[in-house]
């Protein structure tokens, strides 16, 4: 990375210049102060910046050379599933059959997307063994927030107005107790035992006749298979909640364990991990949401469906829980996903996830010598380590992280989840060679040793990215949001 | 069969079991309980190679019209925009798209950069002292700005226009639902926010009013008024807009908005079927704070050199949990880039320029059609789009439009059954004098269209 100073866009600014070219106005021109009242015409400037176009490729190229992808290189971000993006999804996604069609054509006229779209939502309810799919939701917290409005409804329509609460572990993810205060519900934690699992005795003691449902991931965010799952699922139903699966993690169960055969009502995937759509530097994902039989009513709105051979939305859904997002979800990253899922097939899919888990483990059993490994049964597709032990050495999981910089790594997941101290959370993905994970563990080792030797080095670093740490208390203190020019 | 995305050989499997200590890898999926393991194959198509696949996707593309092989008057939210060459090659740099969220920003500084001068394009454009780094859409920032105004007012009532988009009032219906807020849909008059049913339905109760502006119709509706109406109860004015509209007209921060939102589709992002879109979000500085979503600042590191940082992140999910300000974690941070980049390409002139084109077409074409005798449904000041009278279905229309290669405008009628047979008709800078033309002399000649003021 390149390590001098870097302009903002607005600091290349000169009058006169520009970066774009349209035709000139082809109609007769008439005085816009004769059709807008001039209260509503703009007078000042919107001060964008003025620059020519290779100005603007080389501000672009230099932004991205201080950016690290999972083309730049390694990614364990635990939970993130940060596999390879496929290129030929890319270039997919921008057919302008695909890129160039607006939402409110006629139905006619989009009827190959729309059997993309069909046959993506069969597939998903296949692969987690539910009965109907929304591809609607734009993003896994959307989903979460989705299944739930969904669950509230059902339970309305069962003349059920007293369950308020939301169970969630206190591994969980923080968009689960968030989409359940959005959804209008208080969350309720559930502790974990020894084991990293969810401790059925808490749970039995928190579930109640006011119990709406319980989120679980699973495997759960420390990358271990909830065993007591069937049980799980009895208290809950037993006590009338429905079962919402978060499918942060399902990479590690395609074609090896369905939510919807392990009792779960409600399941929202993120396409954006598990199905390749690319991470975007922080979206667009997609969120769709597949339910039982018995919430297919409550379903978002329009809910598409096959008749005869042609498509069409059903806006008629009178106990529908309405739009949850403008037009039909974000299409693009279905797009992707749909040909992800046509590139790996059924057989593809399993092995995805039988060698995410092989990596995970392997990764695991190799660094448990050098840091504590809190749980130690066979793990999934990831696994949380603690820096306890380099802590007590004055080198935090912070400094690890940062240290892995200096050897062009992307860190793990680090201080989550909340329930492991110094949490260092690594999710390797099946796209990784056994080469690159036998490099990363072999830098760790080193790290773990510096930790003991040399532990300033450790401390200070990172010492070769384009900025050193930076003053976050400072930025939140004096929040700086957007460029003021200096006069 | 081997997969060209998995790089493990059977050499590898063996070395890495017996580093586990395992013979096979069915023993690390032992804690799956039997009675719930998978023991098919699941039912779904069979892999095809990168050929196929393309032959496949292709297929399946080619039966959809689209607008770069027709001239497309259809707008309502998402529209068929200028986008410049570079846009597309400045997003396939992968460092962009196969990063995530930028947790650590030494590494991701290009990231952070970006989406902070994003949020200064906003804040220019909008007239808003702070913009965050992007929602799902407009629609779903629509209905994020009521729950915030209902936050901070502690009131429960939305008071909504009918002229905001249809789509998006349903989507701030559902959410409102979620937090037991009341929407109010006030009528419109004109094709505008009826400001005498507004100032009824208004009251000490109100969190906020919801306007859009331009409105669904094109019309610009009267912030002036609106604003005062609102700000006499003490309410929070929501404003939503287009930001390519603001090239041209008075910023609503002007009008003293609260909170204004929109989705910065025109800039640089394909119509994509209607996703992924943009949503942006600004405020004024006082509800800094209670912004959801991601905020980008400027701070320095430990040498004194400028960097970006997340901050404020006490507001989100992954610090607050269940007292978050909103429950959003991935956003459309690959679409911020790409209307960032447009925006930065239009720049100053051209984003006045291309606004301006807009209303000059939008202009020309109604008057060619009100010179073929047909009626202009309402009669306010508009930006690029207008509403127009036909004598039978917009849907009927549309089919014989496409026959001349044009994508006929919205039908109204599906979403205000005071308006059947209306068809909302947008014309952006992408539309030449010659297609304009075109569409007037094919309605003209359609047996199902009167010329009605005759």
């Amino acid at each position: 990375m390149r390590t001098e100073h870097q302009s903002l866009i607005f600091e290349l600014s000169k009058p006169g210049r520009v970066g774009y070219s349209i035709p000139e106005l082809d109609v007769p021109e008439i005085n816009v102060e004769s059709i807008i009242p001039s209260d509503y015409l703009r007078t000042e400037e919107a001060d964008l910046p003025e620059v020519s176009e290779l100005q603007i490729v080389r501000h672009y190229t230099a932004l991205s050379n201080r950016n690290h992808g999972v083309d730049s290189g390694f990614y364990p971000l635990g939970s993130c599933t940060m596999k390879y993006n496929p290129k030929i999804n890319e270039d997919v996604a921008r057919f302008p059959g695909f890129a160039h069609i607006h939402p409110l054509q006629d139905e006619d006229t989009v009827q190959g997307a729309m059997e993309m779209m069909y046959r993506l939502q069969t597939s998903l309810a296949e692969i987690t063994g539910m009965d109907e799919v929304t591809l609607q939701p734009a993003a896994g917290a959307h989903g979460e927030w989705t299944g739930l409005m969904m669950i509230r409804a059902y339970h309305e329509a069962n003349g059920d107005f007293n369950r308020t609460k939301v169970i969630v572990p206190d591994s969980a993810h923080g968009t689960n107790p968030a989409s359940a205060t959005v959804a209008g519900f208080e969350s309720i934690t559930v502790k974990s035992d020894e084991r990293g699992l969810v401790d059925l005795e808490d749970l039995k003691r928190v579930v109640d006749q006011d119990v709406a449902a319980l989120m679980l991931t699973n495997p759960n965010t420390l990358g271990l298979f909830e065993e007591h799952i069937l049980e799980m699922a009895k208290i809950v139903h037993e006590a009338g909640g429905k079962l919402y699966y978060d499918g942060a993690n399902a990479n590690a169960i395609l074609g090896f364990a369905r939510p919807g055969d392990m009792g779960f009502d409600v399941v929202h995937l993120n396409l954006h991990k598990t199905f390749t759509g690319p991470h975007g530097g922080g979206g667009p994902g997609s969120g769709p949401v597949g339910v039982k039989a018995d919430l297919i009513p409550f379903l978002p709105k329009p809910v598409l469906v096959k008749e005869d051979d042609l498509y069409k939305f059903e806006y008629d859904r009178p106990q529908s829980i309405g739009r949850v997002k403008p037009f039909y979800g974000n299409f693009g990253i279905n797009v992707r996903a749909f040909t992800y899922i046509m590139t790996m097939g059924p057989d593809g899919l399993h092995q995805v996830s039988e060698n995410a888990v092989l990596n995970a483990n392997y990764m695991m059993r190799r660094l448990e010598p050098h840091f504590d490994l809190p749980f130690t049964q066979h793990c999934k597709h990831e696994f949380v380590l603690s820096g306890r032990r380099q802590k007590k050495l004055g080198v935090r999981t912070l400094d690890i992280a940062k240290r892995l910089l200096d050897f062009g790594y992307h860190p793990p997941t680090i201080y989550f989840p909340l329930s492991v101290e110094e949490a260092i959370m690594i999710e390797p993905t099946e796209t990784e060679s056994k080469e690159t994970l036998d490099e990363f563990i072999e830098k760790m080792i080193q790290i773990s040793k510096e930790a003991e030797e040399t532990p300033e080095l450790v401390q200070e670093a990172p010492h070769t990215t384009v900025v050193k740490r930076l003053d976050e208390a400072t930025a939140a203190r004096k929040p700086i949001l957007k460029y003021t020019k200096q006069v | 069969m081997t997969f060209r995305y998995l790089p493990m050989t059977d050499q590898d499997k063996k070395e890495m079991l017996e580093t586990i200590g395992i013979e096979t890898t069915e023993d690390l999926f032992q804690d799956i309980p039997e009675e719930v393991r998978f023991k098919g194959r699941l039912q779904i198509e069979e892999a095809l190679s990168e050929p196929q696949l393309v032959k496949e996707m292709g297929r399946l593309a080619a039966l959809n019209k689209n607008t770069k092989d027709h001239a497309s008057f259809l707008g309502a939210g998402v529209y068929d925009h200028y986008t410049p060459s570079i846009v597309n090659h400045m997003l396939l740099r992968s460092e962009f798209y196969t990063a995530y969220t930028p947790y650590q920003p030494e590494i991701s500084q290009g990231e952070l950069q970006a989406i902070f001068e994003f949020q200064t394009m906003i804040c220019e454009l909008t007239g808003m002292d702070v913009a965050n780094s992007s929602m799902y859409d407009g629609g779903t920032a629509l209905a994020e700005a009521g729950l915030l105004s209902a936050a901070q007012t502690r009131r429960k009532k939305i008071v909504v226009s009918k002229s905001v988009h249809p789509e998006s009032r349903a989507v701030l219906h559902t959410y409102a639902k979620g937090q037991h807020l009341e929407v109010v849909e006030v009528d419109t008059d004109n094709g505008m926010t009826s400001v005498d049913s507004l100032r009824a339905e208004v009251d000490e109760e109100t969190a906020c009013v919801i306007v859009q502006y331009p409105n669904f119709f094109g019309q610009i509706e009267p912030l002036k008024e609106i604003e005062e109406i609102v700000h006499n109860v003490k309410g929070m004015f929501v404003v939503s807009s287009n930001p390519l509209a603001l090239g041209a007209l008075t910023p609503p921060g002007k009008f003293g908005a609260d909170i204004v939102v929109g989705d910065a589709q025109p800039f640089g992002i394909a119509q994509g079927f209607g996703g992924p879109h943009c949503g942006y979000f600004a405020v004024t500085t006082k509800l800094m704070r209670k912004v959801p979503g991601r905020l980008v600042g400027q701070t320095v590191d430990e040498d004194g050199k400028r960097g970006f940082v997340l901050t404020l992140q006490a507001r989100e999910q992954h610090i607050r949990r269940d007292k978050a300000t909103s429950n959003i974690c991935s956003n459309q941070a690959l679409n911020a880039l790409a209307a960032s980049i447009a925006m930065t390409a239009l720049g100053k002139q051209g984003v006045k320029e291309v606004a301006h084109q807009n209303i000059q077409k939008a202009h020309y074409a109604k008057k060619v059609l009100e010179e073929k005798g047909f009626k202009i449904a309402f009669t306010g000041p508009f930006f690029n789009e207008f509403v127009i009278e036909l004598k039978c279905t917009a849907k009927e229309v549309n089919r014989k439009l496409l026959e001349s290669g044009i994508i006929g405008g919205y039908d109204l009628g599906l979403s205000y059954s005071e308006l059947k047979n209306h068809m909302l008709l947008a014309v952006t800078e992408m539309r030449t004098k010659e297609e304009i033309d075109q569409l007037a002399n094919v309605l003209e000649g359609l047996a199902c269209v009167q010329n009605i003021s005759h």
